[in-house]
């Protein structure tokens, strides 16, 4: 019973904090002005996202999926009690942040051109998008 | 008014996704091919840490894919914030920090060494333990990082970056392209593959991973090294507008 409880709290709380990142971001996205908080905001929900991968992969009392020689026998197999968790998940959400690391730069590396350019990072005063 | 519509609209999204996400049993064995890989990847590849060897061998071409991606991040931003460099030395005399102070000199030549082992260290064991190249380069970039902030004339030769971005990325693609040489698929292991939990296992994985450490090392040094030496100059924009 305490097992099936603890499942659920985690549960709720693995779920909803990675949804309460994604939307936080989704907010700063669509409410801010300045460019670089508009940046950190896509950062904020991209980390959410991954959160909620990993969430996904989790195994309850798992293990990291690394056969170190605390979770073998001497034959090196793998202990009966011991369950390892998704590796994939966390093999995509590996890809993922290195992938949102190059977004952010090139984002910024545009945001330093708009801001020589324009003088200006409040994307309300930057009027050459508006028709 | 434009704030309440955003939050409704959040409101909404956030209630079908959740709606959807919550459907998704938690802590439950959902395994379906990573059976296979937990399977595997100490029985055959006898590498030890199942990430690696998921994301180095058997799903290795996406990596590939993702280092390239990576690469096109820093040339993009290079070429984005392109400046016709006047140094070719060490010395940067473009950027205009401000000095720091003496301890942060000091513990920063003291650190940086180490920061560099324990970056190699991550990296060279990617296969054994937690980390690998990605990790393992970026802890070398914020070595570089800490160099640069701490001394103002400080720069890194953008050549020899190059140099090692380019041999590790040939590694990289010629290791998969010799297994085609031995009759098997590309990036998949033609190496012995040693024994379990030792440093020498795993074949090809732990080659890739060293070269994938140095090249996200020299890429995102190159990165940080583009960013501080650019110089804002408004008011000259200003004039030439």
């Amino acid at each position: 019973m305490t097992e099936e409880l603890m499942q659920q709290i985690l549960k709720i709380s693995f779920y909803g904090a990675s949804l309460a990142l994604i939307l936080i971001g989704l907010y700063g996205v669509l409410t801010k002005k300045n460019l670089i908080k508009i940046l950190l905001s896509m950062a904020i929900a991209e980390s959410g996202l991954n959160l909620l991968f990993v969430a996904i992969g989790y195994i309850m009392n798992g293990t990291a999926p690394i056969f170190s020689t605390a979770v073998l026998d001497e034959n090196n197999q793998l202990l009966e009690t011991v369950t390892m968790v998704d590796p994939i998940p966390q093999a995509l959400v590996l890809t993922a942040i290195v992938i949102g690391l190059g977004v952010t730069a090139v984002g910024l590396a545009l945001v330093i051109r708009l801001y020589k350019h324009h003088n200006t990072i409040n994307i309300d005063e930057i009027r050459n998008l508006k028709w | 008014m434009k704030r309440i519509i955003t939050i409704l609209l959040l409101g909404v999204t956030g209630y079908f996704v959740a709606d959807a996400v919550f459907s998704i049993p938690f802590g439950v064995d959902k395994l379906n091919i990573a059976k296979e890989y937990l399977l595997n990847s100490p029985e055959e590849l006898k590498v030890a840490n199942t990430v690696t060897a998921v994301v180095v061998n058997f799903r290795g071409f996406d990596t590939l894919g993702e280092v390239t991606v990576l690469f096109l991040a820093a040339t993009g931003l290079g070429s984005i914030l392109f400046r016709r460099r006047k140094y070719h030395t060490g010395l940067n005399p473009q950027r205009e920090a401000p000095q720091a102070s003496r301890i942060v000199q000091v513990g920063g030549k003291l650190l940086f060494p180490l920061i560099l082992l324990l970056g190699a260290y991550v990296f060279i064991h990617g296969h054994l333990t937690p980390g690998g190249g990605f990790q393992g380069g970026v802890i070398i970039a914020t070595g570089y990082l800490l160099l640069l902030v701490s001394f103002r004339k400080f720069a890194v030769k953008h050549s020899s970056l190059t140099w090692v971005e380019a041999v590790a990325g040939v590694t990289f693609a010629g290791i998969g392209l010799t297994g085609l040489v031995f009759g098997k698929d590309f990036l998949e292991n033609f190496l012995p593959t040693g024994v379990l939990n030792s440093l020498l296992s795993g074949g090809i994985v732990g080659i890739i991973y060293v070269a994938v450490g140095f090249k996200v090392a020299s890429e995102l040094t190159g990165i940080l090294d583009t960013m501080l030496s650019i110089k804002v100059e408004v008011d000259e924009e200003n004039e030439e507008n």
